[in-house]
C-alpha cells in the first residue's frame, strides 16, 4: 500500500534509526545526511535489536518478588528462595524464575515518585516524570523508532493486552502514528484484519485504490495528525495481514504452549516471542492485575503463578533461538506496593522504593544494583529513577541516549539529560 | 446452673494486646488460655485467670490454624476459686501489683500450621511451650487445622489442593485425601466421629469418609467464589468452617456479592448446611457491612455468631431462622478470626490492630442501690 501522496517530507519523517548508532560512530544529528554505510548497515541486519516489555499492571509488590523481606513486619508470610545466583534471593513465589537468575539483572533501588497508575506509567515507560507542553514518547515508539528497519513487514511497536484491560494509546507522541503502539487484545488479531470471505484479491485492491482516492481528497483541505493516524492504521493493518499466521500460537508444539501455559498471560507472552521473531521490534505484554489493595498475598500467589513459569520459558526460549543477546527484556509495573500491610491483607501503591527486572540485550545477567532497608521503606543505597532505566535500555540495545530528537525543528532529548545509565548491569 | 446467655449483652470483658497484627485466635479445649497468632510469626498465650502472655516461637511465617488435643473442660470451678483469692488477697493487700499465681492448667496439645506448610506441636499448659514436633504437611500454605473428637487423629488442608491426615499422638501420616481442584481453605470434624469436610477456593464443600477416605459428596458453597474479570483472579474461600454441637449443620464464612475483589468490595456472608439433607441457606449482617466474614461458630444456646472485617470490625448473631442478624457489635478493628469459649459465656476476636478481644455474652449485674 503505498503511502498517503500527502505525508509531510519533513526531516522527522525521513529520520533513519541509522544516524543513532553509537557503533557506527554517526556524530551527526537526526537530518537526512545522517545514514550510516552499509556496512553498518549490513551489521544491523545481522544483530537487529529488539524489546521485550513485561508489564506487571497495577503494580506488582516488590517484596513478593524482587526484594523480599522475610521475618520483618513488613515481609508478609512469604519466604524467600535461593536463585541460581549465589547470595541472590527473590520470593518464593517464583520458583522457575529463581533457576533463570544468572540471565537477570535486578534494580531494587528505584525510586518513580509517583503512586499513580496512569502518572506511574507514563514516567516508566518515558523516563521522565510528566511536562507542561510536552509529551514524550514510550519507551516502544522509541525503540521502534530508532531500531525498526525500513519497510519492515511488521509493525515496529505493539501491546499484547488483555480484553478489558486497556486500549489504543498516544504512546508516540511527536514521532508520529508510524511508531504508535497496535493493540492486539486478548491475543487476536487486529480487528477486521482478514480479508472477508469470497473478496478476490482483485475486488480487494480496487476498494483499497477507492478509499486510497476518497483520502487523499479529503487530506488535500484537512490534512491532520489524526487522518495521517488513520491512514498509518490501515497500511500496519496490510503489513499485520501478511504476516496473520505469527497470531495463530496453535501452530507451536503443543509442548511449548503446556510450558508457557493456557492462561492468558502465557498464551501472550508466547505470542509476544513470534512477534518478536516476525519482526516487531518491541512488543508489551501487559500481565493484569496487581494492583492488591486487599488480600495481597492470595492474588499474588495466583498472579504470579500465572508470570512465574511462562516468564522462564520465554527467556529459555530467546537463548534457543539466539535471540537473548539481541533481545531487551523488561518486567516492570507503573509502581511497587507498600511495604506496610493494611488491615485488609493488602498493600496499597508505592513508589519510593520497589524494583525492575532485566534480561538479555547488552545486560549483565545476575547482576544486582541498588538496597532497601531492612523494611523496604526505604533505598538505602544506589536510588535511581525512570531516567536511569530509560538511558540504561538505550545503552543496553547499543543507542546513544544523549541524541535529541527533532520534532518540528526543536531538539528534544531522546533521554532525560538528569540522568544517565546504571552502568553496573550493562555488559 | 447455667449462666444467662444474651448476645444483645455483649460487651468487651478483657482486651489482649501484641504488638503485631493478629491472624488467627482460639481458646483452648479447658477454656484457660486465649491463643492468638500473629504477623510476627508468632503464637501469643493469654492466660485469663492471670493475665500473663507468653510467647511461642517457633513458626517462619504466620500461622492461622490452631487446634486442640487433650481431655475436654471438666468444669471443675477453678476460674471462680481463683478470682475469689484474688479478691481476698486485694482486699487484704490493697490493689498493688501484686499478683496470685494461677493455678496448675490443664494439660494439653496444641497443634499450628503455619503458611510454609508446617504443623507445630507444643505442650499448651507448659510454662514456657516449646516445639516439639514439626511435620513438614503440605507444599505451600496450611490453612486450616483440625482434631478429630476422639482426638486421634489431626486434619490438614492448604494450597497443593490436599486434605491429609496425622496422627495427634506422633505426627505420623495417615492418609492423604485428593479431589480438590483448588486451593483448600478449611477442614471440620463432625462431632459425632467418621466424617470430614473441607472446604477450597472455588467454594466446592467435600464430605469425606475418615476412616476410608473416599468422598461421599459434594456440597455447593459456591456462593462463596467469584472470578473477578476485571482484576482477573478468583477471590473466595471459607475463611472459617465449623459443625454445630450436635453435627446438624455446617457453617462456612466467607465473602459474597464481590464487585471488586482487589478493594474487597463484597458482603460477609455465612453459608448454613443442613449437613443431613445437603440444602442450604445464606446468612447475611442485617446491616450494610463491606467486608468479608473471617470466623463462625455455634453457641450451645442456639445462635450462630460470625466475625468479620473491612470496613472495620463487627460481631453478628443470627438466632431462629432468620436469614438477617438479629444483632452486631461494632469491634474497633477488623476481626480476623472469632473462638467461642467452651464455658458458652465468652467469645473473642483478633483483630487486626494486634489487639485480642474478649467479649462477655452474660447480661451485666444490675447496679447496686
Amino acid at each position: 500500500m503505498p503511502a498517503c501522496s500527502y505525508a509531510c517530507h519533513s526531516a522527522n519523517h525521513r529520520a533513519s534509526r541509522r544516524a543513532f548508532l553509537g557503533a557506527a560512530g554517526a556524530a551527526a544529528v537526526l537530518g537526512p545526511a545522517g545514514f550510516a554505510s552499509p556496512a553498518a548497515a549490513r551489521e544491523l541486519a545481522k544483530t537487529q535489536k529488539r524489546v521485550l516489555v513485561i508489564f506487571l499492571a497495577g503494580g506488582v509488590s516488590q517484596l513478593e518478588t524482587w526484594d523480599p523481606k522475610p521475618g520483618t513486619d513488613t515481609g508478609g508470610p512469604f519466604a524467600a528462595i535461593p536463585t541460581a545466583v549465589p547470595g541472590t534471593r527473590i520470593g518464593e513465589l517464583l520458583p522457575h524464575t529463581a533457576k533463570q537468575m544468572k540471565r537477570i539483572a535486578l534494580v531494587r533501588g528505584l525510586n518513580s515518585v509517583s503512586p499513580d497508575h496512569g502518572i506511574g506509567e507514563k514516567i516508566m515507560l518515558t523516563g521522565r516524570k510528566p511536562e507542561a507542553g510536552v509529551e514524550y514518547p514510550h519507551i516502544g515508539a522509541v525503540s521502534a523508532k530508532l531500531l525498526g528497519a525500513d519497510g519492515q513487514a511488521m509493525p515496529g511497536h505493539v501491546h499484547v493486552f488483555p480484553a478489558g484491560a486497556g486500549g489504543r494509546s498516544q504512546d508516540a507522541t511527536f514521532l508520529g502514528p508510524k511508531f504508535a503502539s497496535v493493540p492486539v487484545v486478548g491475543g487476536k488479531p487486529p480487528a477486521d484484519l482478514f480479508r472477508p470471505a469470497g473478496l478476490t484479491d482483485e475486488a480487494d485492491r480496487q476498494r483499497d485504490d477507492l478509499r486510497q482516492k476518497l483520502s487523499d481528497k479529503f487530506a488535500k483541505s484537512r490534512r491532520s495528525a489524526a487522518t495521517e493516524a488513520y491512514t498509518e492504521s490501515f497500511a500496519q493493518a496490510e503489513r499485520v495481514f501478511r504476516k496473520a499466521d505469527v497470531f495463530d500460537i496453535s501452530k507451536e508444539d503443543p509442548k511449548t504452549v503446556a510450558r508457557y501455559g493456557t492462561h492468558d498471560f502465557g498464551r501472550h507472552l508466547l505470542l509476544g516471542r513470534r512477534l518478536l521473531e516476525s519482526g516487531v521490534t518491541y512488543v508489551k505484554v501487559s500481565h493484569s492485575n496487581y494492583d492488591t489493595h486487599h488480600e495481597n498475598f492470595d492474588f499474588h500467589i495466583e498472579q504470579l503463578g500465572e508470570f512465574d513459569r511462562p516468564f522462564a520459558a520465554l527467556l529459555d526460549d530467546l537463548a534457543d533461538r539466539g535471540m537473548l543477546d539481541s533481545t531487551l527484556v523488561v518486567v516492570m509495573s507503573e509502581m511497587g506496593r507498600t511495604p506496610k500491610i493494611n488491615d485488609r491483607y493488602g498493600r496499597d501503591h508505592w513508589s519510593a522504593a520497589w524494583s525492575v527486572a532485566l534480561a538479555g540485550c547488552g545486560i549483565k545477567g545476575g547482576a544486582v544494583v541498588g538496597k532497601t532497608n531492612a523494611g523496604g521503606t526505604a533505598v538505602t543505597d544506589r536510588e535511581v529513577g525512570s531516567g536511569h532505566l530509560f538511558h540504561t535500555y538505550l545503552r543496553a540495545l547499543g543507542l546513544n541516549p544523549t541524541k535529541n530528537f527533532y520534532p518540528n525543528e526543536r531538539p528534544i532529548p531522546i533521554a532525560d539529560p538528569k540522568a544517565d545509565a546504571i552502568t553496573e548491569i550493562l555488559l | 446452673m447455667l449462666p444467662t446467655i444474651d448476645p444483645t449483652a455483649a460487651r468487651v470483658e478483657r482486651e489482649f494486646k501484641h504488638a503485631s497484627p493478629l491472624v488467627g485466635c482460639r481458646f483452648d479445649l479447658h477454656g484457660r488460655f486465649l491463643f492468638a497468632s500473629a504477623q510476627d510469626n508468632t503464637i501469643q498465650r493469654f492466660d485469663l485467670l492471670t493475665g500473663a502472655k507468653t510467647a511461642l516461637v517457633g513458626h517462619n511465617s504466620w500461622v492461622r490454624g490452631l487446634a486442640f488435643v487433650g481431655t475436654p473442660a471438666n468444669g471443675t470451678g477453678e476460674a471462680a476459686a481463683y478470682a475469689g483469692r484474688v479478691t481476698a488477697l486485694h482486699a487484704a493487700a490493697g490493689f498493688a501489683a501484686v499478683t496470685l499465681p494461677g493455678p496448675k492448667p490443664q494439660p494439653f496439645t496444641l497443634v499450628s500450621a503455619d503458611y510454609h506448610g508446617n504443623l507445630i506441636w507444643w505442650q499448651g499448659d507448659a510454662a514456657d511451650p516449646k516445639p516439639l514436633r514439626t511435620v513438614k504437611a503440605h507444599d505451600g500454605w496450611v490453612r486450616a487445622v483440625a482434631v478429630s473428637p476422639d482426638g486421634r487423629t489431626v486434619a490438614s488442608c492448604g494450597n497443593d489442593r490436599l486434605v491429609k491426615l496425622w496422627a495427634a499422638a506422633d505426627g505420623k501420616p495417615v492418609r492423604t485425601l485428593e479431589g480438590h481442584a483448588a486451593h483448600v481453605y478449611n477442614v471440620a470434624f463432625h462431632p459425632a466421629g467418621g466424617r470430614l469436610a473441607s472446604a477450597d477456593l472455588k467454594g466446592v464443600v467435600k464430605d469425606w469418609d475418615v476412616k476410608t477416605g473416599a468422598c461421599g459428596r459434594d456440597l455447593d458453597a459456591k456462593v462463596l467464589t467469584k472470578y473477578d474479570p476485571t482484576f482477573m483472579a478468583d477471590i473466595g474461600g471459607a475463611r472459617a468452617m465449623g459443625f454445630s454441637g450436635d453435627g446438624a449443620k455446617l457453617a462456612c464464612a466467607g465473602i459474597v456479592n464481590v464487585s471488586n475483589a482487589f478493594a474487597g468490595v463484597g458482603n460477609p456472608a455465612v453459608v448454613l448446611f443442613d449437613w443431613a439433607a445437603g440444602t442450604s441457606k445464606v446468612l447475611k449482617p442485617k446491616d450494610a457491612f463491606q467486608g468479608t466474614a473471617w470466623g463462625v461458630g455455634f453457641h450451645p444456646a442456639g445462635f450462630v455468631v460470625a466475625a468479620g472485617g473491612g470496613s472495620g470490625g463487627r460481631v453478628w448473631f443470627w438466632t431462629g431462622d432468620d436469614a438477617a442478624s438479629a444483632h452486631a457489635v461494632t469491634v474497633p478493628a477488623n476481626a480476623r478470626d472469632l473462638t467461642l469459649h467452651p464455658d458458652g459465656t465468652r467469645l473473642a476476636v483478633a483483630g487486626a490492630n494486634g489487639s485480642a478481644l474478649v467479649y462477655t455474652l452474660t447480661p451485666a449485674a444490675p447496679a447496686k442501690k
